[in-house]
């Protein structure tokens, strides 16, 4: 917690209806786990917006960083094999 | 990025940085790609981004004052229900912005610090008072409405948590203005002192929600050449997407007829269709009513932010409590452990 007395920041997660992944929807500052779930359900899902929520103390997050994203997303650059486009097969074959 | 390493790893550090961040960042915004929380930015870009945000997240929270006013006094069950949704959305609308400001490295408790001590501003029209339950009406309809206006080309910002978070208010916002119309519509059809009450409403929120638009773009006031500039920078770097003009003749030509169709006036005696335009034209704004409530001198300045630092105020033990219940359970927690 800091000086100030603010609560810590939550990132929070949002599972729209079953069958979808949690989705990033915003942050919200609350003074532990339990209040920041609570508060995420009243900001995040007034409207029936979700059916499961996450909510991640944003001082966990370790995230890649946006100066080096050259360099770093690089090795995928070159490898355009990876996709099933790339393969020449004749027109005729199916199911492939 | 690792403290080890001792060369140079990447261009930020050989060469001008200030230079790589202005191509970075151009070649995104030429791009039409949004701006994320970490790029590299200028530094007037970001400062642009968090006083706005901060403007109009305080404008979100100090909203919830006018129609607050009304909440014990709504004339139904179903309409208090209603009005009680609508201002805790504000209060969410507030919070989606301050969460998104956060994002470029300030702190929500440093911005509400700048509200209270009058340092950051917020929208002027909430400096009018709701003398009526009609002004729920009023303002659900034209305040929200002209915000919809501006807040709309918002959703393509170029600051990506800025845009996101509008996706959302404008969701919400369509309900407010459409119970705003539907409060009015049932006025409209009451009794005359009914009928008298949301006329009455319209007369006086008409000229405060053209002045939401801000001043004009080709002004011929003394701030005119600085709107101008701002206006000009912020379209450039795709924050804002039209002129003030442009967006205020929008509102006029959608109000126009949704006021024919509830029966109430629009109190500008120089509303008429223009053939040539294809537009509504419409009255002169008093500006200097708008530079007065902006610079403080409104019906309810002093009231809003009063009640805003006695709400503040008045809550902080509720805030100590709740961190200090999280402290110790945090404690046991450890102990346990």
């Amino acid at each position: 917690m800091s000086g100030t007395g603010e609560w810590p920041l939550f990132e929070v997660f949002v599972r729209g209806k079953r069958g979808l992944s949690h989705t990033h929807v915003g942050s919200l500052h609350a003074p532990d786990a339990t209040m920041a779930l609570r508060n995420a359900r009243d900001l995040y899902t007034r409207r029936q917006e979700g059916v499961s929520i996450w909510v991640v103390p944003s001082g966990v997050i370790t995230a890649s960083s946006p100066e080096e994203r050259d360099s770093f997303f690089d090795p995928a650059g070159d490898k355009v094999y990876r996709h099933p486009t790339f393969y020449e097969v004749p027109e005729d074959v199916e199911y492939l | 990025m690792d403290g080890s390493q001792v060369g140079p790893l990447n261009a930020a550090e050989t060469e001008d940085y200030a230079q790589v961040v202005e191509e970075h960042f151009g070649g995104l915004i030429d791009a039409d790609q949004r701006i994320e929380p970490r790029d590299a930015m200028p530094a007037a870009y970001r400062d642009t981004l968090v006083r706005q945000m901060a403007q109009h997240a305080h404008s979100e929270i100090i909203g919830m004052q006018p129609e607050g006013n009304w909440i014990t006094r709504a004339p139904s069950l179903r309409r208090k229900a209603i009005l009680m949704a609508k201002v805790q959305d504000e209060a969410g609308h507030g919070l989606y912005l301050y969460s998104a400001a956060e994002t470029l490295g300030v702190d929500r408790s440093e911005l509400l610090a700048k509200l209270h001590a009058g340092k950051q501003k917020y929208s002027s029209i909430f400096n009018y008072p709701t003398l009526t339950w009609a002004d729920v009406g009023a303002i659900g309809w034209l305040v929200d409405g002209a915000a919809i206006m501006n807040q709309v080309p918002l959703c393509r910002c170029s600051y990506g948590p800025y845009a996101r978070a509008m996706v959302r208010i404008c969701k919400e916002e369509s309900f407010h203005q459409r119970q705003g119309f539907e409060i009015l519509w049932t006025l409209a059809r009451g009794t005359e002192a009914q009928r008298e009450m949301a006329q009455d409403a319209v007369d006086r929120w008409w000229w405060p929600s053209l002045m939401m638009f801000g001043p004009p773009d080709t002004g011929e006031n003394v701030n005119g050449a600085a709107t101008q500039s701002h206006t000009k920078q912020s379209m450039a770097w795709g924050i804002k997407r039209f002129a003030n003009d442009d967006l205020r003749q929008k509102f006029v030509d959608m109000t126009v007829p949704q006021a024919e169709k509830l029966g109430l006036t629009l109190p500008d005696p120089d509303l008429r269709w223009s053939e040539e335009r294809g537009h509504w034209d419409f009255g002169e704004i008093d500006w200097e009513e708008f530079w007065r409530v902006l610079g403080g001198d409104g019906p309810c300045n002093a009231q809003r932010l009063a009640h805003r630092r006695q709400a503040h105020e008045e809550g902080a033990w509720v805030r100590e409590a709740a961190a200090a219940y999280a402290a110790k359970h945090a404690a046991r927690g450890q102990g346990a452990a």
